[in-house]
């Protein structure tokens, strides 16, 4: 009863936003903000078109690769620096300051060493993601109750066989919370690059329709990227509370 | 300084002694990365000309004045909402899901409606950051003790000093957090707005001198962010450490 109530309410301010947006076109205009309904009409009709697919697929691939990276690199540093305490202890609060620096800044030297191609944008969403997921990845090892590793010496498991059977069982649910998060900025991160001196991707397509003055299109493409990213949060937010409930 | 703090020290400057050694070798093209001293070097005859006066100013004044405007509408937002719990339920899968969405993807949208100016910087700061003081606030209202309130009735107080002496101090480290999460989301979702498109400004300048091929002026640039960067939130960890140092003393 109350859960239905709630759902309503959300419901009902998600229909405030669109409201909202209406009211926005009555001001703004029709060519800086497209009407709700013309907008979803607009999407419907346009997400099959070859143009829309093929970004879509560039923006994909580009966030596969760099979530490749970032997890790789991430759990690397996070398992060393969770495993060696000096490590840990003196490269934290350097992770940390790097984690909240505007990285922004950094992309024209990723794209002086990268390129202007698919691996400049890989590589600066990597570089969005590898921190959260090495810091959590760190917290989450350090975490683990001492008697584990005492049994795993115990049983003489090599180290590798420690952090398999041992360290990633009883780190794995704070380690997925960074694997979302990672997923998240990573996502960002890709966006803005593709959004500076790119021609491909979904963040490319919305600074063009920008310049065309295509209202619909640049809502188009933000409602779809909001849509995507809320619905593999909320999928990575379901396996995470599993995981956290089965240890 | 601690044997820990010491050798971080080391590994730093072991960092940029190897990238300053590669650069002068030849090793990393100038081209790509120039050697560290000449990133500071260009900085400071950069700075000493006071041709970045106006853009440092610029920036750093609407940094500061989405700061100040998150933080103070933030703050009133999340007392607002916390007043009425039933939005506050229906509200909560927004503030979930609001920074696992990528919401600077709406600054071309605010071009389009406000035109090439500040308004469309300030606003996607604005968006940015205030959610995380809404949340701050809300967190930080939800763990006062509710004895406070029983405090409060036996010392008849109104309710306006009850929320400043009582209610304000419990919250104070949730609304900490809550300002430096700010701090940091103004900064990025800034230069983040100037890099991509803006009229002026230290990320319009950065991106300038990329496409001019000008890595002096650039890597002067990107150092000064960095700095400033790096020195405000050492700032604002300083004085973390020193409340919590505060308030562990309270108890004792």
């Amino acid at each position: 009863m109350t859960a239905t109530r709630r759902t309503a309410d959300t419901l009902f301010i998600l229909f405030g936003l669109v409201v909202l947006w209406e009211i926005l076109h009555r001001i703004a205009g029709e060519t800086a903000m497209p009407a709700p309904l013309p907008t979803f009409a607009y999407l419907l009709h346009n997400l099959t078109t070859p143009r829309f697919i093929a970004n879509l697929t560039t923006t994909g691939l580009e966030l596969g690769y760099a979530l490749l990276l970032a997890y790789g690199i991430g759990l690397a540093i996070g398992v060393w620096m969770g495993a060696h305490r000096l490590s840990g202890a003196v490269g934290e609060p350097i992770l940390v300051s790097l984690y909240s620096l505007p990285k922004i800044t950094l992309y024209p030297v990723v794209l002086l060493i990268f390129g202007l191609g698919i691996s400049g944008k890989v590589a600066f969403g990597a570089l969005h993601g590898v921190l959260p997921v090495a810091l959590l990845t760190m917290g989450a090892i350090r975490a683990i109750p001492p008697v584990y590793l005492r049994a795993a010496r115990t049983l003489q498991l090599s180290p590798w066989q420690t952090i398999a059977t041992v360290l990633l069982p009883a780190a794995l649910p704070e380690v997925f919370t960074g694997l979302r998060i990672g997923f998240t900025v990573t996502l960002l991160g890709v966006l803005l690059g593709e959004m500076f001196a790119s021609k491909e991707g979904l963040g490319a397509m919305i600074m063009n329709a920008l310049q065309l003055v295509q209202g619909e299109e640049m809502m188009t493409v933000a409602i779809v990227l909001f849509a995507f990213a809320a619905l593999a949060n909320g999928f990575l937010l379901f396996i995470e509370h599993r995981l956290h409930r089965r240890v | 300084m601690t044997r820990i703090g010491l050798i971080r020290l080391l590994v730093v400057a072991a960092l940029i002694g190897a990238l300053e050694l590669a650069c002068r070798s030849g090793l990393i093209d100038h081209r790509v990365i120039i050697a560290p001293s000449q990133m500071a070097s260009a900085l400071w005859t950069l700075l000493a000309s006071g041709a970045l006066d106006a853009d440092i100013a610029r920036t750093l004044g609407m940094i500061g004045l989405v700061i100040a405007l998150s933080i103070v509408l933030g703050f009133a937002a999340g007392i607002a909402i916390h007043a009425l719990p039933r939005l506050r339920r229906a509200l909560d899968p927004f503030f979930a899901t609001y920074y696992a969405v990528p919401v600077f993807i709406f600054y071309p949208v605010l071009i389009a409606i406000f035109g090439l100016s500040v308004m469309p910087i300030v606003l996607i700061g604005v968006a940015t950051a205030i959610v995380a003081m809404i949340i701050a606030t809300l967190n930080g209202l939800d763990r006062v003790p509710r004895v406070l309130g029983k405090v409060a009735r036996v010392h008849r107080l109104g309710r306006f000093a009850t929320a400043l002496q009582l209610q304000l101090p419990a919250a104070a480290p949730y609304l900490f957090t809550g300002i430096k999460l700010a701090v940091s989301y103004g900064f990025i979702a800034v230069i983040a707005a100037e890099f991509i498109l803006s009229p002026a400004g230290l990320g319009r300048d950065i991106a300038d001198a990329y496409a001019d091929f000008n890595n002096r002026r650039m890597y002067a640039l990107i150092l000064f962010l960095l700095v400033v960067a790096t020195l405000v939130n050492a700032i604002l960890h300083g004085l973390d450490m020193r409340f919590a140092a505060r308030r562990s003393g309270d108890r004792s």
